[in-house]
């Protein structure tokens, strides 16, 4: 009963790697809005703030449409990323995880932006005194320092991009193999007669990979407190 | 050698002080609000001045008129604050390293050893500094300020977080750093006391201004507990 299809983990491999794609690429530019964000005052901040949690508040098909009107073929964006650097999203996974990570980047954001906040500013005064320049101080005080947040904001978009449905469906479709994650897998089987038997292995699978993890961030989360409060 | 003359609004107070000193350690001497950690900060380079100049061994540290303003990590001045400001995610020794790092500094193990040795940090080296006790937690941020080989070093009340015990156990070390380490130091203090046993001039600060401005007489008769 638990034995899983060929199809079935061909979904499971592509959602994988999906996540962890999206989770991987949006980091950097997660952890610059999350600092800019924290220490930084400026015109538009509050603007910025708000395009940034949009995706946690707009229905995740219009994210989608939106992708699909300007990272499709024919978007603007879409278009130019094809001619010049020869980068696909339309109805490839590529597609997939950008739906995701831009779903999933809010709460990423989030998470770095509150580890962020919660150290204290002096600590990169004392860097400057100590000779390290905004870069360094960064690299070898602040970045260390939030990391626990960072992890928890890795592990929530890992999440959130591998239960994200409604962006990818609508941006990339539902193509087996290519964009068919495991959500959008379960989805079709509830659709067909028959189909119970593997949803319900898949939707298995899904709380598997949402333990597993859980546990690895609050590992990982431990030994970071450690490293701060212990000795 | 340091000529300070600034003026910073903050909020409804305004520091405006001017003053120059030699060599030797300097006590800018006042009571607790007279300005004179937000002084001590504008000569590190973490507060910017609305108006006037720093000058450091001729060298013009800020400029609001020819829009000078060297960062602090290009000022190389040694900077101990009141709560130490250990990075808590480092060991003592990491921390005790970290001025030299970015400062690309030579490794010097005789120096290492000898300012280890004057400070009595050596047993600490790989605790972090959320183990340490609060005197311990200061002499490292000495040791700390003092390995990036500053050209000045700014202490602020480096001492008050501390209890009688532990301030009578750092004491000695800010002595022997004077008579020995040849850096010339700015000692800032609300104790009478503190500012007569270390320091060779003396600025009193009052109300954001220098009040006063010589040598150690200008203690005199102020009683030893805190200034009023």
């Amino acid at each position: 009963m638990l034995e899983l299809t060929p199809d079935e983990w061909t979904a499971v491999r592509l959602s994988l790697r999906i996540a962890l794609w999206a989770t991987v690429v949006s980091l950097p530019f997660g952890i610059a809005v999350a600092y800019v964000l924290a220490r930084k005052d400026f015109w538009g901040k509050a603007l910025l703030d708000g395009i940034v949690h949009l995706p946690l508040v707009l229905p995740p098909v219009v994210i989608g449409y939106l992708l699909l009107i300007s990272f499709g073929r024919r978007g603007p964006v879409g278009a130019f990323l094809a001619d010049w650097f020869g980068i696909v999203f339309s109805f490839r996974w590529t597609g997939a995880a950008l739906a995701c990570g831009v779903m999933a980047f809010p709460l990423l954001v989030r998470a770095v932006r509150l580890s962020i906040e919660a150290i204290d500013r002096r600590l990169e005064d004392a860097a400057a005194t100590l000779g390290a320049n905004r870069f360094l101080a960064f690299v070898t005080v602040t970045l260390p320092l939030a990391l626990p947040g960072i992890i928890a904001g890795m592990v929530l978009a890992f999440a959130k991009a591998l239960g994200e449905f409604g962006a990818t469906i609508t941006f990339v479709s539902n193509i087996p193999g290519e964009t068919q994650t495991i959500s959008a897998a379960i989805y079709t089987y509830t659709q067909v007669p028959g189909g119970d038997g593997p949803a319900l292995r898949l939707v298995v699978v899904a709380i598997a990979i949402a333990l597993a993890a859980l546990v690895i961030s609050e590992w990982f989360a431990r030994r970071a407190g450690l490293r701060l409060h212990g000795d | 050698m340091l000529a300070v003359d600034v003026e910073k609004r903050l909020g409804d107070f305004t520091v405006a002080a001017r003053f120059e000193t030699e060599s030797g350690v300097t006590a800018l001497f006042g009571p607790s609000g007279a300005g004179k950690t937000s002084l001590i900060n504008m000569i590190a380079g973490l507060l910017a001045p609305d108006r006037g100049r720093i000058m450091y061994r001729g060298k013009l540290l800020f400029d609001a008129a020819g829009k000078v303003n060297v960062p602090p990590h290009r000022r190389q001045f040694g900077y101990v604050f009141q709560d130490g400001r250990l990075f808590p995610h480092l060991t003592v020794r990491r921390n005790l390293e970290y001025g030299r790092r970015m400062y690309r500094l030579k490794r010097d193990r005789a120096e290492l050893e000898r300012i280890v040795a004057m400070l009595d940090i050596g047993h600490l080296a790989d605790r972090r500094p959320g183990k340490l006790s609060g005197g311990e937690r200061q002499r490292v941020a000495i040791g700390r300020a003092l390995l990036m080989r500053p050209q000045l070093l700014l202490l602020d009340e480096p001492l008050a977080s501390l209890d009688a015990g532990r301030k009578a156990e750092i004491m000695p070390y800010l002595e022997r750093l004077r008579d020995e380490a040849g850096v010339p130091m700015i000692y800032v203090t609300h104790q009478a006391d503190d500012a007569r046993r270390l320091a060779t001039t003396v600025v009193r600060v009052e109300a954001g201004r220098v009040a006063a401005f010589g040598g150690l007489a200008l203690l005199d008769g102020m009683p030893a507990g805190a200034a009023q």
